[in-house]
Protein backbone atom coordinates (compact mmCIF):
# COMPACT_ATOMS: atom_id res chain seq x y z
CA UNK A 1 0.00 0.00 0.00
CA UNK A 2 1.15 3.87 -0.93
CA UNK A 3 1.36 5.59 2.32
CA UNK A 4 2.87 8.97 0.88
CA UNK A 5 -0.49 10.70 -0.23
CA UNK A 6 -2.00 9.89 2.97
CA UNK A 7 1.44 10.92 4.84
CA UNK A 8 1.49 14.49 2.47
CA UNK A 9 -2.17 14.98 3.76
CA UNK A 10 -1.12 14.50 7.00
CA UNK A 11 1.60 16.67 7.01
CA UNK A 12 -0.74 19.47 5.58
CA UNK A 13 -2.95 19.48 7.63
CA UNK A 14 -0.45 19.01 10.77
CA UNK A 15 1.05 22.20 9.29
CA UNK A 16 -2.02 23.82 7.78
CA UNK A 17 0.19 24.47 4.90
CA UNK A 18 -1.72 24.65 1.55
CA UNK A 19 -0.67 22.38 -1.63
CA UNK A 20 1.36 24.93 -4.24
CA UNK A 21 -0.23 24.93 -7.80
CA UNK A 22 1.65 23.54 -10.34
CA UNK A 23 2.14 27.13 -12.14
CA UNK A 24 4.23 28.09 -9.22
CA UNK A 25 6.71 26.02 -10.01
CA UNK A 26 9.01 25.49 -13.23
CA UNK A 27 7.12 23.79 -15.97
CA UNK A 28 9.04 20.53 -15.59
CA UNK A 29 11.34 18.46 -13.60
CA UNK A 30 13.82 17.95 -12.56
CA UNK A 31 15.37 20.38 -10.29
CA UNK A 32 16.67 21.37 -7.05
CA UNK A 33 14.65 23.12 -4.11
CA UNK A 34 16.81 24.81 -1.99
CA UNK A 35 15.23 26.02 1.09
CA UNK A 36 15.92 27.44 4.73
CA UNK A 37 16.20 25.07 7.67
CA UNK A 38 14.86 25.25 11.28
CA UNK A 39 12.61 22.01 12.10
CA UNK A 40 12.79 18.77 11.53
CA UNK A 41 9.37 19.08 9.68
CA UNK A 42 11.06 21.37 6.81
CA UNK A 43 11.70 18.30 4.12
CA UNK A 44 8.25 16.90 5.07
CA UNK A 45 6.34 20.07 4.71
CA UNK A 46 8.01 20.99 1.23
CA UNK A 47 7.68 17.38 -0.05
CA UNK A 48 3.98 17.02 0.82
CA UNK A 49 3.10 20.74 -0.36
CA UNK A 50 4.64 19.75 -3.95
CA UNK A 51 1.89 18.88 -6.37
CA UNK A 52 0.96 14.63 -6.29
CA UNK A 53 3.23 14.07 -9.66
CA UNK A 54 6.44 16.25 -8.60
CA UNK A 55 6.04 14.51 -5.06
CA UNK A 56 6.76 11.26 -6.48
CA UNK A 57 9.85 12.26 -8.26
CA UNK A 58 11.23 14.94 -5.74
CA UNK A 59 13.84 13.51 -2.95
CA UNK A 60 14.97 15.17 0.35
CA UNK A 61 18.78 15.29 0.74
CA UNK A 62 19.45 14.75 4.19
CA UNK A 63 22.61 14.04 6.77
CA UNK A 64 23.39 10.19 6.60
CA UNK A 65 24.92 10.66 10.36
CA UNK A 66 21.16 11.25 11.64
CA UNK A 67 19.13 9.43 9.41
CA UNK A 68 20.94 5.90 10.07
CA UNK A 69 20.88 6.57 13.96
CA UNK A 70 18.07 3.71 14.17
CA UNK A 71 16.42 1.33 12.05
CA UNK A 72 13.39 3.64 12.76
CA UNK A 73 14.89 6.84 11.88
CA UNK A 74 16.16 4.59 7.92
CA UNK A 75 12.60 3.48 7.29
CA UNK A 76 11.33 7.12 7.40
CA UNK A 77 14.13 8.35 5.46
CA UNK A 78 14.34 5.82 2.65
CA UNK A 79 11.19 3.55 3.21
CA UNK A 80 8.90 6.70 3.32
CA UNK A 81 10.49 9.79 1.70
CA UNK A 82 13.06 8.27 -0.56
CA UNK A 83 15.47 10.18 0.97
CA UNK A 84 19.08 10.62 -0.69
CA UNK A 85 21.46 10.34 2.56
CA UNK A 86 24.92 11.97 1.70
CA UNK A 87 27.94 12.28 4.09
CA UNK A 88 28.26 15.21 6.17
CA UNK A 89 31.00 15.12 8.47
CA UNK A 90 33.90 13.59 6.14
CA UNK A 91 33.04 13.27 2.74
CA UNK A 92 35.51 11.10 1.17
CA UNK A 93 35.81 10.42 -2.84
CA UNK A 94 34.61 7.34 -2.13
CA UNK A 95 31.27 8.43 -0.81
CA UNK A 96 31.02 12.26 -2.15
CA UNK A 97 27.81 13.82 -1.74
CA UNK A 98 27.34 15.07 -4.91
CA UNK A 99 27.84 11.45 -6.54
CA UNK A 100 24.52 10.27 -5.00
CA UNK A 101 22.64 13.47 -5.89
CA UNK A 102 23.86 13.28 -9.43
CA UNK A 103 22.63 10.06 -9.83
CA UNK A 104 19.13 10.90 -8.60
CA UNK A 105 19.34 13.90 -10.78
CA UNK A 106 20.13 11.83 -13.40
CA UNK A 107 17.48 8.93 -13.17
CA UNK A 108 14.93 12.25 -13.44
CA UNK A 109 14.16 12.48 -9.57
CA UNK A 110 14.21 16.48 -8.30
CA UNK A 111 15.54 17.00 -4.89
CA UNK A 112 15.25 19.15 -2.07
CA UNK A 113 18.54 20.67 -0.22
CA UNK A 114 18.99 22.76 2.80
CA UNK A 115 22.39 24.52 2.07
CA UNK A 116 22.97 25.99 5.31
CA UNK A 117 23.95 22.35 6.29
CA UNK A 118 22.04 21.92 10.03
CA UNK A 119 18.68 23.29 11.26
CA UNK A 120 19.47 27.07 12.20
CA UNK A 121 16.99 28.95 15.08
CA UNK A 122 14.56 30.03 12.81
CA UNK A 123 15.27 33.62 13.56
CA UNK A 124 17.63 34.12 10.37
CA UNK A 125 18.93 32.17 7.45
CA UNK A 126 22.22 31.19 8.47
CA UNK A 127 25.22 31.21 5.65
CA UNK A 128 25.19 28.79 3.00
CA UNK A 129 27.44 25.74 2.70
CA UNK A 130 30.02 24.87 -0.55
CA UNK A 131 27.74 22.34 -1.65
CA UNK A 132 25.03 23.97 -3.41
CA UNK A 133 27.24 25.25 -5.49
CA UNK A 134 29.30 22.43 -6.43
CA UNK A 135 25.91 20.98 -7.13
CA UNK A 136 24.84 24.04 -9.60
CA UNK A 137 28.55 23.68 -11.39
CA UNK A 138 27.99 19.71 -12.23
CA UNK A 139 24.26 20.51 -13.69
CA UNK A 140 24.28 23.98 -15.20
CA UNK A 141 21.08 22.86 -16.94
CA UNK A 142 18.76 22.16 -13.69
CA UNK A 143 16.91 24.99 -12.16
CA UNK A 144 17.86 25.63 -9.29
CA UNK A 145 14.51 26.89 -7.28
CA UNK A 146 14.28 29.05 -3.66
CA UNK A 147 11.76 27.97 -1.39
CA UNK A 148 11.32 29.62 1.83
CA UNK A 149 9.72 27.87 4.65
CA UNK A 150 7.62 30.03 7.21
CA UNK A 151 7.07 29.51 10.72
CA UNK A 152 8.22 25.88 10.67
CA UNK A 153 10.65 27.24 13.48
CA UNK A 154 7.69 28.18 15.72
CA UNK A 155 6.14 24.93 14.92
CA UNK A 156 8.62 22.47 15.95
CA UNK A 157 11.77 24.19 16.77
CA UNK A 158 15.35 22.44 16.93
CA UNK A 159 15.78 20.33 20.25
CA UNK A 160 11.67 20.49 20.96
CA UNK A 161 9.58 17.00 20.28
CA UNK A 162 6.38 18.59 21.28
CA UNK A 163 4.75 20.78 17.82
CA UNK A 164 2.55 23.63 18.46
CA UNK A 165 -0.07 23.41 15.62
CA UNK A 166 0.56 26.68 14.13
CA UNK A 167 0.37 27.80 10.46
CA UNK A 168 2.94 27.20 8.12
CA UNK A 169 3.79 28.29 4.60
CA UNK A 170 5.57 27.66 1.42
CA UNK A 171 6.62 30.48 -0.79
CA UNK A 172 8.16 29.40 -4.12
CA UNK A 173 10.61 31.39 -6.26
CA UNK A 174 11.84 31.62 -9.36
CA UNK A 175 14.63 29.80 -10.35
CA UNK A 176 18.00 31.39 -9.97
CA UNK A 177 19.92 32.41 -12.79
CA UNK A 178 22.72 29.64 -14.32
CA UNK A 179 25.78 29.62 -12.20
CA UNK A 180 28.25 32.06 -14.03
CA UNK A 181 32.20 32.53 -13.43
CA UNK A 182 31.02 34.81 -10.47
CA UNK A 183 32.68 32.34 -7.70
CA UNK A 184 31.86 30.27 -5.11
CA UNK A 185 31.30 32.92 -2.48
CA UNK A 186 29.44 35.06 -4.72
CA UNK A 187 27.16 32.28 -6.23
CA UNK A 188 26.32 31.59 -2.68
CA UNK A 189 25.51 35.19 -1.31
CA UNK A 190 23.58 34.98 -4.34
CA UNK A 191 21.60 31.76 -3.60
CA UNK A 192 21.12 33.14 0.09
CA UNK A 193 19.70 36.65 -0.85
CA UNK A 194 17.40 34.88 -3.00
CA UNK A 195 15.75 33.04 -0.43
CA UNK A 196 15.48 35.72 1.80
CA UNK A 197 13.82 37.64 -0.73
CA UNK A 198 10.62 35.51 -0.67
CA UNK A 199 10.26 36.42 3.32
CA UNK A 200 6.85 36.99 3.28
CA UNK A 201 6.98 40.47 5.43
CA UNK B 1 -32.17 15.15 25.19
CA UNK B 2 -33.13 13.92 21.27
CA UNK B 3 -32.99 16.94 19.56
CA UNK B 4 -34.62 15.72 16.25
CA UNK B 5 -38.35 15.10 18.25
CA UNK B 6 -38.44 19.14 19.03
CA UNK B 7 -40.47 20.39 16.24
CA UNK B 8 -39.32 24.20 17.15
CA UNK B 9 -35.32 23.36 16.09
CA UNK B 10 -36.61 21.29 13.02
CA UNK B 11 -38.35 24.33 12.37
CA UNK B 12 -35.45 26.80 12.57
CA UNK B 13 -33.05 24.66 10.52
CA UNK B 14 -35.81 24.32 8.16
CA UNK B 15 -35.75 27.98 8.15
CA UNK B 16 -32.31 28.69 7.79
CA UNK B 17 -32.21 25.96 4.82
CA UNK B 18 -35.12 27.75 2.72
CA UNK B 19 -32.86 31.15 3.15
CA UNK B 20 -29.72 28.84 2.02
CA UNK B 21 -31.53 27.70 -0.96
CA UNK B 22 -33.31 30.92 -2.29
CA UNK B 23 -29.73 32.43 -1.53
CA UNK B 24 -28.42 29.65 -4.11
CA UNK B 25 -31.02 30.32 -6.58
CA UNK B 26 -30.20 34.19 -6.28
CA UNK B 27 -26.31 33.90 -6.77
CA UNK B 28 -27.09 31.54 -9.90
CA UNK B 29 -29.09 33.98 -11.18
CA UNK B 30 -26.72 36.86 -11.09
CA UNK B 31 -23.70 34.40 -12.56
CA UNK B 32 -26.38 32.84 -15.59
CA UNK B 33 -26.93 36.96 -16.10
CA UNK B 34 -23.48 37.65 -16.16
CA UNK B 35 -23.21 36.31 -19.45
CA UNK B 36 -19.83 34.53 -20.92
CA UNK B 37 -17.54 37.37 -19.07
CA UNK B 38 -17.84 35.54 -16.17
CA UNK B 39 -19.35 37.61 -13.08
CA UNK B 40 -17.70 40.64 -11.34
CA UNK B 41 -15.38 39.68 -8.65
CA UNK B 42 -18.10 40.56 -6.24
CA UNK B 43 -20.33 38.46 -7.07
CA UNK B 44 -17.75 35.57 -7.36
CA UNK B 45 -17.08 36.13 -4.43
CA UNK B 46 -21.02 35.72 -3.19
CA UNK B 47 -21.50 32.94 -5.12
CA UNK B 48 -18.08 31.20 -3.02
CA UNK B 49 -19.30 32.75 0.27
CA UNK B 50 -22.91 31.35 -0.31
CA UNK B 51 -21.40 27.69 -1.20
CA UNK B 52 -18.86 28.02 1.88
CA UNK B 53 -22.20 28.95 4.19
CA UNK B 54 -23.79 25.41 2.76
CA UNK B 55 -20.65 23.42 4.38
CA UNK B 56 -21.06 25.78 7.60
CA UNK B 57 -24.53 25.42 7.69
CA UNK B 58 -24.51 21.61 7.36
CA UNK B 59 -21.66 21.26 9.69
CA UNK B 60 -23.28 23.16 12.39
CA UNK B 61 -26.83 21.86 11.80
CA UNK B 62 -25.43 18.09 12.20
CA UNK B 63 -23.25 19.31 15.20
CA UNK B 64 -26.69 20.65 17.11
CA UNK B 65 -28.89 17.48 16.30
CA UNK B 66 -26.75 15.43 17.96
CA UNK B 67 -27.49 16.81 21.25
CA UNK B 68 -24.19 18.31 23.70
CA UNK B 69 -21.32 16.45 22.99
CA UNK B 70 -21.68 17.29 19.14
CA UNK B 71 -21.92 20.75 19.74
CA UNK B 72 -19.45 20.88 22.35
CA UNK B 73 -16.77 18.93 19.94
CA UNK B 74 -17.20 21.17 17.06
CA UNK B 75 -16.97 24.85 19.12
CA UNK B 76 -13.64 22.95 20.51
CA UNK B 77 -12.31 22.32 16.74
CA UNK B 78 -13.29 25.86 15.85
CA UNK B 79 -11.66 26.93 19.00
CA UNK B 80 -8.36 25.31 17.61
CA UNK B 81 -8.81 26.60 14.11
CA UNK B 82 -9.22 30.33 15.49
CA UNK B 83 -6.43 30.29 18.12
CA UNK B 84 -4.07 28.66 15.46
CA UNK B 85 -4.91 31.60 12.90
CA UNK B 86 -4.17 34.07 15.85
CA UNK B 87 -0.91 32.89 17.35
CA UNK B 88 0.65 32.71 13.87
CA UNK B 89 -0.29 36.20 13.19
CA UNK B 90 1.11 37.33 16.63
CA UNK B 91 4.99 37.25 17.07
CA UNK B 92 6.57 34.62 19.90
CA UNK B 93 9.77 33.77 20.41
CA UNK B 94 11.49 30.07 20.76
CA UNK B 95 11.27 30.42 24.55
CA UNK B 96 7.32 30.40 24.71
CA UNK B 97 7.17 27.36 23.04
CA UNK B 98 6.40 25.26 25.76
CA UNK B 99 3.23 28.03 26.67
CA UNK B 100 1.74 27.88 23.37
CA UNK B 101 1.79 23.65 23.23
CA UNK B 102 -0.26 24.43 26.78
CA UNK B 103 -2.58 27.01 25.78
CA UNK B 104 -2.79 24.77 22.89
CA UNK B 105 -3.30 20.62 24.09
CA UNK B 106 -3.96 21.67 27.86
CA UNK B 107 -5.77 25.18 28.06
CA UNK B 108 -8.17 24.74 25.37
CA UNK B 109 -9.51 20.91 25.65
CA UNK B 110 -9.60 21.16 29.38
CA UNK B 111 -11.83 24.58 28.76
CA UNK B 112 -14.18 22.17 26.78
CA UNK B 113 -14.30 19.27 28.61
CA UNK B 114 -15.40 21.57 31.49
CA UNK B 115 -18.07 22.99 29.07
CA UNK B 116 -19.36 19.08 28.65
CA UNK B 117 -19.36 17.62 31.43
CA UNK B 118 -21.34 21.40 32.76
CA UNK B 119 -18.98 22.89 35.45
CA UNK B 120 -19.95 26.19 35.50
CA UNK B 121 -17.97 27.17 38.65
CA UNK B 122 -14.44 26.06 36.77
CA UNK B 123 -15.93 27.12 33.82
CA UNK B 124 -16.04 30.60 34.61
CA UNK B 125 -12.51 30.79 36.06
CA UNK B 126 -10.23 28.18 34.75
CA UNK B 127 -8.58 30.51 31.60
CA UNK B 128 -8.81 34.17 33.12
CA UNK B 129 -7.63 32.57 36.46
CA UNK B 130 -5.44 29.47 36.34
CA UNK B 131 -4.84 29.70 32.73
CA UNK B 132 -3.57 32.95 33.16
CA UNK B 133 -1.44 32.29 36.15
CA UNK B 134 0.04 29.59 34.14
CA UNK B 135 1.12 30.78 31.04
CA UNK B 136 3.26 33.93 32.02
CA UNK B 137 5.26 31.12 34.39
CA UNK B 138 5.71 29.11 31.66
CA UNK B 139 6.60 31.73 29.19
CA UNK B 140 9.22 33.21 31.99
CA UNK B 141 10.68 29.61 32.83
CA UNK B 142 11.72 29.90 28.69
CA UNK B 143 14.51 32.46 30.22
CA UNK B 144 14.08 35.24 27.08
CA UNK B 145 12.87 38.62 28.19
CA UNK B 146 13.00 40.39 25.34
CA UNK B 147 9.68 41.67 24.71
CA UNK B 148 8.04 39.02 27.52
CA UNK B 149 5.40 41.29 28.45
CA UNK B 150 3.73 41.60 25.02
CA UNK B 151 4.65 38.40 24.03
CA UNK B 152 2.43 37.03 27.19
CA UNK B 153 0.05 39.45 27.08
CA UNK B 154 -0.79 38.50 23.07
CA UNK B 155 -0.94 34.86 23.94
CA UNK B 156 -3.38 35.18 26.98
CA UNK B 157 -5.38 38.00 24.68
CA UNK B 158 -5.60 34.80 21.95
CA UNK B 159 -7.20 32.44 24.54
CA UNK B 160 -9.18 34.84 25.75
CA UNK B 161 -11.05 35.64 22.49
CA UNK B 162 -10.68 32.52 20.11
CA UNK B 163 -11.05 29.70 23.14
CA UNK B 164 -12.44 31.43 26.59
CA UNK B 165 -15.12 33.67 24.37
CA UNK B 166 -16.22 31.15 22.12
CA UNK B 167 -16.44 28.33 24.73
CA UNK B 168 -19.51 30.30 25.73
CA UNK B 169 -21.44 29.48 22.92
CA UNK B 170 -21.83 25.73 23.63
CA UNK B 171 -21.92 26.65 27.19
CA UNK B 172 -25.29 28.29 26.77
CA UNK B 173 -26.49 24.42 26.69
CA UNK B 174 -25.76 23.87 30.37
CA UNK B 175 -28.11 26.75 31.63
CA UNK B 176 -30.60 25.51 33.73
CA UNK B 177 -34.06 28.22 32.69
CA UNK B 178 -37.52 26.75 34.62
CA UNK B 179 -39.78 25.53 32.00
CA UNK B 180 -36.99 25.28 28.99
CA UNK B 181 -35.29 22.19 30.00
CA UNK B 182 -33.60 20.29 26.93
CA UNK B 183 -34.49 22.81 24.49
CA UNK B 184 -31.46 24.92 24.86
CA UNK B 185 -29.80 23.85 21.82
CA UNK B 186 -32.87 26.76 20.44
CA UNK B 187 -30.76 29.54 22.38
CA UNK B 188 -27.45 28.52 20.98
CA UNK B 189 -29.48 28.48 17.02
CA UNK B 190 -30.95 31.70 18.24
CA UNK B 191 -27.28 33.25 19.45
CA UNK B 192 -25.73 32.08 16.24
CA UNK B 193 -28.37 32.72 13.90
CA UNK B 194 -29.02 35.97 14.79
CA UNK B 195 -25.47 36.86 14.87
CA UNK B 196 -24.38 35.56 11.63
CA UNK B 197 -27.38 36.79 9.89
CA UNK B 198 -26.48 40.27 11.35
CA UNK B 199 -22.87 40.07 9.94
CA UNK B 200 -24.87 39.04 6.44
CA UNK B 201 -27.64 41.64 6.43
CA UNK B 202 -24.48 44.68 7.22
CA UNK B 203 -23.11 43.12 4.11
CA UNK B 204 -26.06 42.73 1.74
CA UNK B 205 -27.70 47.00 3.42
CA UNK B 206 -23.91 47.73 3.23
CA UNK B 207 -23.72 46.46 -0.91
CA UNK B 208 -26.88 48.07 -1.62
CA UNK B 209 -26.57 51.61 0.25
CA UNK B 210 -23.71 51.98 1.71
CA UNK B 211 -22.39 55.23 1.13
CA UNK B 212 -21.00 57.04 4.60
CA UNK B 213 -18.11 54.30 6.13
CA UNK B 214 -18.38 54.18 10.25
CA UNK B 215 -14.64 53.17 10.93
CA UNK B 216 -12.72 53.95 7.57
CA UNK B 217 -9.61 53.40 9.16
CA UNK B 218 -9.96 50.15 11.11
CA UNK B 219 -12.63 48.08 8.19
CA UNK B 220 -13.10 50.23 5.18
CA UNK B 221 -16.22 47.99 3.98
CA UNK B 222 -18.49 48.90 6.89
CA UNK B 223 -20.77 51.41 6.49
CA UNK B 224 -23.55 53.87 8.60
CA UNK B 225 -26.31 52.30 6.42
CA UNK B 226 -24.51 48.41 6.10
CA UNK B 227 -24.66 48.85 10.64
CA UNK B 228 -27.90 50.56 10.69
CA UNK B 229 -29.98 47.82 8.69
CA UNK B 230 -28.30 44.99 9.31
CA UNK B 231 -28.84 45.78 12.89
CA UNK B 232 -32.46 46.60 12.90
CA UNK B 233 -32.88 44.09 10.41
CA UNK B 234 -30.77 41.04 12.56
CA UNK B 235 -32.99 42.25 15.96
CA UNK B 236 -36.30 41.94 13.72
CA UNK B 237 -35.33 38.71 12.66
CA UNK B 238 -34.70 37.74 16.68
CA UNK B 239 -38.08 39.31 17.66
CA UNK B 240 -39.54 37.25 15.06
CA UNK B 241 -37.93 33.98 16.44
CA UNK B 242 -38.69 35.01 20.20
CA UNK B 243 -41.24 31.64 20.26
CA UNK B 244 -38.07 29.74 19.81
CA UNK B 245 -36.78 30.91 23.23
CA UNK B 246 -37.63 31.36 26.86
CA UNK B 247 -37.91 35.42 26.21
CA UNK B 248 -40.86 37.25 25.88
CA UNK B 249 -40.95 38.65 22.14
CA UNK B 250 -39.76 42.24 23.24
CA UNK B 251 -36.73 40.08 25.51
CA UNK B 252 -36.11 38.69 22.56
CA UNK B 253 -35.70 41.91 20.93
CA UNK B 254 -33.58 43.47 22.57
CA UNK B 255 -31.00 40.35 23.64
CA UNK B 256 -31.26 40.18 19.06
CA UNK B 257 -29.85 44.00 19.55
CA UNK B 258 -27.46 43.27 21.98
CA UNK B 259 -26.00 40.36 20.04
CA UNK B 260 -25.86 42.52 17.07
CA UNK B 261 -24.45 45.27 18.39
CA UNK B 262 -21.45 43.44 20.33
CA UNK B 263 -20.94 41.00 17.51
CA UNK B 264 -20.28 44.87 15.19
CA UNK B 265 -17.89 45.78 17.77
CA UNK B 266 -16.28 42.18 18.08
CA UNK B 267 -15.72 42.14 14.22
CA UNK B 268 -14.43 46.09 14.63
CA UNK B 269 -11.59 44.99 17.59
CA UNK B 270 -10.65 41.84 15.80
CA UNK B 271 -10.33 44.04 12.45
CA UNK B 272 -8.21 46.41 14.82
CA UNK B 273 -6.10 43.53 15.36
CA UNK B 274 -5.72 42.68 11.40
CA UNK B 275 -4.65 46.01 10.77
CA UNK B 276 -1.87 46.35 13.53
CA UNK B 277 -0.64 42.63 11.86
CA UNK B 278 -0.73 44.41 8.14
CA UNK B 279 -2.97 41.51 7.15
CA UNK B 280 -6.79 41.38 5.30
CA UNK B 281 -7.72 38.14 6.63
CA UNK B 282 -6.89 35.80 9.24
CA UNK B 283 -6.17 33.27 7.14
CA UNK B 284 -7.71 31.03 3.87
CA UNK B 285 -10.06 28.56 5.88
CA UNK B 286 -13.28 29.04 4.52
CA UNK B 287 -13.71 29.62 0.72
CA UNK B 288 -14.52 33.34 0.05
CA UNK B 289 -14.81 34.38 3.90
CA UNK B 290 -11.46 34.41 4.80
CA UNK B 291 -9.91 32.36 7.98
CA UNK B 292 -12.18 30.88 11.03
CA UNK B 293 -11.00 34.01 12.87
CA UNK B 294 -12.76 36.20 10.06
CA UNK B 295 -16.07 34.42 10.46
CA UNK B 296 -16.47 34.12 14.19
CA UNK B 297 -15.11 37.21 15.36
CA UNK B 298 -18.91 38.81 16.25
CA UNK B 299 -20.03 35.66 17.63
CA UNK B 300 -16.70 35.86 20.33
CA UNK B 301 -17.73 39.36 21.76
CA UNK B 302 -21.86 38.79 21.67
CA UNK B 303 -21.43 34.82 23.05
CA UNK B 304 -20.16 35.63 26.53
CA UNK B 305 -22.45 38.66 27.20
CA UNK B 306 -25.70 36.97 25.88
CA UNK B 307 -24.64 34.11 28.06
CA UNK B 308 -24.20 36.09 31.50
CA UNK B 309 -27.19 37.93 30.83
CA UNK B 310 -29.47 34.83 29.98
CA UNK B 311 -27.85 33.35 33.30
CA UNK B 312 -28.54 36.29 35.37
CA UNK B 313 -32.00 37.07 34.21
CA UNK B 314 -33.60 33.71 33.45
CA UNK B 315 -32.18 31.46 35.82
CA UNK B 316 -32.51 31.47 39.34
Amino acid sequence: MNLRPLLASFVRVLCGVRPLPATALPARGPCVFFANHSSHLDFAVLWAALPPAWRERTRPVAGRDYWEKTALHHAVACGLFRAVLIERKKPTVACNPLTAMSAALAAGDSLIVFPEGTRGDGLAVGEFKPGLHHLARAHPAVPLVPVFLANLNRIMPKGRALPVPLIAAVHPGAPLGAVADEGKEAFLARARAALIALHPS
Amino acid sequence: MNALRDPQLLRLLGGVLAVLVISSVITRVLVARAGPAGPSPAIANLAARVRAWWVMVIVFALALLTGGTGSVVLFALMSFMALREFITLTPTRPADHLALFAAFFLVLPFQYVLVGIGWYGLFAVFVPVYAFVAIPILAAVGGDVSHYLERTAKIQWGLMVCVYFLSHVPAILMLEIPGYAGQNAKLLLFLVLVGQSSDVLQYVWGKLLGRRKVAPVLSPSKTWEGLIGGVLSASGLGAALWWATPFPWWGAALFALLITLMGFFGGLVMSAIKRDRGVKDYGALIEGHGGMMDRIDSLCFSAPVFFHLVRHFFVP
